[in-house]
């Protein structure tokens, strides 16, 4: 049985709980809570993307765009036109979904290949659009005086503050997203990812499943960009052109996608070496990343989650 | 000043079109090369044209081999990265699946983009074009002579092919891998060598468009991604595996590029080549040339 | 009773299929009574699976009818088919190989459970209720079909038997009234075999009507009530199986396609 256990979920919380006073109390990690919001946000792009592909078998190569999208539409709204941040999330997510169902509809129809680069495709139209619509996107340069976030009068306007409502934002879409593997959808995921003809002969609707999980993934992304907006103050297009998708990828692959800790694992890791630890090596950064991915294929197919299956088997034998 | 009408205008983003398109064929018949004897898509194809450019730029203008010594050194260096390429970035994968192969090739990409640029760095580079750069004047449309070299490499490339697949016992045997690889490995042949081979064969032809089209558009380091989405982009467009569909495919989306970039919006140049790759991935996945018909005809 | 018996549950109406030039089944027109077993014999390549394919809506006929009760079906979609009662098995064992046993099952108990993404996201108290009343159904399949010991292993570990065997039990799970299955004794020992043989009369013993491809002449002639014979995409025989056996046509097309037939 497809069982995630709870105890490491309480510690993980935990963890994440208590980590911002222990920065406080350590100079070298002070900047840590600040790394930790960005961790954070691409855990909940990651978290959609490891239920696409790594559970219902679906790739997706242009996840920067939906991620895109929810940045821009918070920030136009709200700094342009003043609304309600929250509500700017709404819409943004909203939109994001009309966008996923749009291409995910042709898309999905197609496999492997195909699926790869048809996706990839969209997403660098998607920032050619951010760049070349400047009159909205304030093109290349970006756009500048987001609004930060308050609910109710309460002002979010320190890095610990958006640390805690950002993982507020990761754990329930966690839950979420656990519950969904552990429900009759996550074994429909799964099944569609082995076997399509198996699964609509059992009398699963593979088409809807993959739309259900593709906009659910692009509504994840959608969310982390708003609060991305909101927290920078400023967006430009290169955030989200085609080496932040396989960034995404690479994150995913490192931590394994097909365990949802994987998720977490590799946006923690890979946000970590691309803002604090590969700023030594600069240039080497990029190769760093292929690296990554060529020695995950080759040694690691399950990423770094799997490692404990692997130790497991590896004893049995 | 000659008057610039519209039917000229009209004829040069036409020649433009094909020029860049041919260059977009060269890169979609590597892809063939290879898909047809692994079924992989090699993500990295993009980079052996870039290293095509960069690598020249380095003989040519840096040491100062004349273009005859320095051409088909560069051939032979691109080629090696490509046999590199399949030794620690293909064979080593122990489950090949889909997914893993295109992570595989992307990391490979991504590993030679960052070699790349710590060796030429950020900034574009430019090649002397092989025969000057006073323009020809035909129908009012300015055609660089480079363009004529672009086109008549893709036609020595279509004929040298032509000529090792059905000639060759060695093209025979890659055919007879892409056909049935049991088979081809049941009758004797070394499938493994075949593979290596259409990774040279694909990086040598990379190679080519790479130092053809750096006198036209420069090169730098970061031009990979883009050229392969395109690359596939003519392939999609002609119906994978094929090489006629490969050709006809690369000049169609060159010159929609072109006219788009010229008539509709310069800025979305790079949307249109890839709005076309999905509406025939969306109408007709199995492209303008693909049908049960053509996939017996997908060598020349 | 008797009228009953002689119901129609499935027919299918000058069916043709072709792939490209090549044409697998040839103006077929057949019957099912519901309630039996009917086998669909003949050489490889005859358009066996083929018909599978057709009639679960793998692919639709390129043309021809095919009604299910009463019902045209040849339009659907293979899970609207599953839903209206028509489960299947295949040839090549396509189970979930990255789940259980239990769960293998479970899948083949989703169409008729419902519930939403959000509602199973937020794990109401109605979808866990569900889930229970899944896996209890799902347990009493295994129970039905012998595999209640092996529930938590890993449907990849199982010998080909179970997996053949697994894969009956998911068809079942999803409440069909019919079942096609493509070469259950395919592969397996005696014992195995008459195990199979046993779980389809069991089958049918519910009710269930069952459509069988099979290469194994014991099991077809054991527990058919009718048979029928294609050969190249055409049906050349069709009747009860001493009629069968006793078919000039029939043993010509096995022995003059060269193929290995002991009865």
């Amino acid at each position: 049985m497809l069982q995630i256990r709870k105890l490491p979920l309480i510690v993980f919380a935990l963890l994440i709980v208590v980590f911002p006073w222990i920065a406080r109390g350590v100079p070298a990690i002070a900047n840590y809570p600040d790394l930790m919001v960005f961790a954070g946000i691409y855990c909940l792009i990651t978290i959609g993307l490891s239920l696409l592909m790594g559970y219902a078998g679906q790739i997706s190569l242009g996840q920067a765009a939906f991620f895109g999208i929810g940045a821009y539409v918070s920030a136009i709204l709200t700094a342009k036109y003043g609304m309600n941040p929250w509500i700017c999330m709404a819409i943004g997510m909203v939109a994001a979904s009309i966008v996923a169902v749009l291409v995910g509809v042709p898309s999905l129809k197609l496999r492997g290949h195909y699926l790869a680069m048809a996706t990839l495709a969209f997403g660098i139209i998607v920032f050619i659009i951010f760049n070349e619509e400047g009159e909205w996107t304030g093109g290349p340069d970006g756009l500048i005086g987001i609004p930060g976030l308050n609910l109710f009068g309460f002002q979010f306007n320190s890095v610990e503050k958006y640390y805690y409502l950002v993982w507020f934002f990761v754990f329930a879409v966690f839950l979420f997203t656990i519950n969904i593997i552990q429900s009759r959808d996550g074994r429909a995921l799964r099944a569609i990812h082995v076997s399509e003809a198996a699964s609509s002969a059992t009398g699963v609707n593979v088409s809807r499943y993959k739309i259900v999980v593709f906009v659910y993934s692009a509504i994840l992304a959608s969310l982390a960009g708003s609060l991305y907006a909101h927290y920078l103050n400023f967006i430009n297009p290169s955030t989200f052109d085609l080496f932040f998708s396989i960034k995404l990828l690479i994150m995913i692959a490192l931590g394994g996608m097909h365990d949802i800790w994987g998720a977490i694992i590799g946006a923690f890791l890979i946000t970590f070496l691309s803002f604090e630890w590969l700023h030594f090596f600069e240039e080497f950064e990029i190769i760093v990343y292929g690296l990554i991915l060529l020695v995950v294929t080759i040694f690691l197919p399950q990423g770094l989650a799997g490692i404990p299956h692997m130790i497991k088997n590896w004893l049995r034998r | 000043m000659e008057k610039i009408t519209l039917a000229s205008q009209l004829f040069q983003y036409l020649i433009t079109g094909l020029t860049v398109g041919s260059i977009y064929a060269m890169v979609a018949i590597g892809f063939n090369i290879i898909y047809n004897v692994t079924e992989i898509i090699n993500l990295a194809q993009g980079e052996f044209v870039v290293l095509g450019g960069l690598i020249m730029v380095f003989f040519h203008v840096a040491v100062g081999l004349p273009i005859l010594i320095a051409f088909p050194a560069t051939v032979i260096m691109v080629t090696l990265v490509g046999i590199l390429l399949d030794r620690l970035a293909i064979r080593p994968i122990r489950q090949p699946s889909v997914l893993t192969l295109i992570i595989a090739t992307i990391g490979a990409s991504i590993v030679i983009r960052g070699i790349a640029m710590i060796i030429w760095g950020k900034d574009p580079f430019d090649l002397p074009a092989f025969s000057g750069r006073t323009p020809i004047n035909l129908l009012g449309a300015v055609i660089q002579p480079q363009y004529v070299w672009v086109g008549g490499f893709l036609l020595v490339i279509v004929v040298l092919l032509t000529l090792f697949f059905e000639k060759t016992i060695i093209g025979k045997a890659m055919s007879a891998c892409a056909d049935n690889p049991d088979a081809a490995s049941l009758v004797g042949i070394n499938v493994k060598q075949m593979i290596s081979l259409s990774f040279c064969l694909s990086a040598a032809i990379g190679a080519v468009a790479g130092i053809i089209l750096t006198p036209i558009a420069l090169m730098d380091y970061n031009r990979g991604a883009m050229l392969a989405v395109k690359g596939f982009g003519a392939v999609v467009l002609g119906g994978l595996g094929s090489f006629p569909g490969a050709i006809l495919g690369g000049l169609v989306l060159g010159t929609i590029e072109s006219f788009g970039a010229g008539l509709i919006h310069s800025g979305y140049k790079d949307a249109f080549a890839l709005i076309a790759l999905l509406a025939v991935l969306f109408i007709k996945p199995s492209g303008l040339l693909g049908s049960v018909e053509v996939t017996k005809i997908k060598k020349f | 009773m008797d009228e009953e018996r002689t119901d129609t549950i499935l027919e299918v109406n000058d069916v043709v299929m072709a792939f490209g030039g090549l044409t697998a089944l040839i103006n077929l027109n057949f019957q099912v009574r519901r309630g039996v077993i009917k086998a669909v014999i003949g050489p490889n390549g005859a358009g066996k699976t083929t018909l599978f394919n057709v009639i679960t809506g793998t692919f639709p006929p390129t043309e021809g009818a095919i009604f299910f009760k009463g019902q045209s079906i040849e339009h659907l979609k293979a899970h609207e088919i599953a839903r209206l009662g028509i489960s299947r098995t295949f040839q090549t064992v396509e189970l979930f190989t990255n789940m259980t046993v239990l769960e293998n099952v479970m899948v083949g108990c989703h169409m008729r459970t419902k519930s939403s993404f959000i509602a199973s996201g937020l794990r109401l108290s109605t979808v866990r209720r569900k889930e229970e009343h899944m896996r209890e159904k799902a347990i009493g399949i295994l129970k039905f079909i012998g595999l209640a010991d092996k529930c938590n292993e890993s449907a990849d570990s199982l010998p080909l038997g179970e997996r053949k065997v697994l894969e009956i039990g998911r068809a079942l799970a999803t409440e069909p009234t019919f079942v096609c299955l493509d070469e259950p004794a395919a592969g397996l020992n005696e014992t195995e075999t008459l195990a199979a043989s046993n779980l389809i009369r069991r089958i049918k013993d519910q009710g269930v009507t069952v459509l069988l491809v099979e290469h194994d002449m014991r099991v077809v002639m054991d527990i058919s009530d009718d048979i029928m014979v294609l050969n190249y995409g055409e049906k050349i025989a069709e009747g009860p199986p001493v009629e069968i056996q006793n078919n000039p046509r029939v043993i010509e097309a096995y022995l003059g396609g060269g193929e290995e037939y002991d009865a």
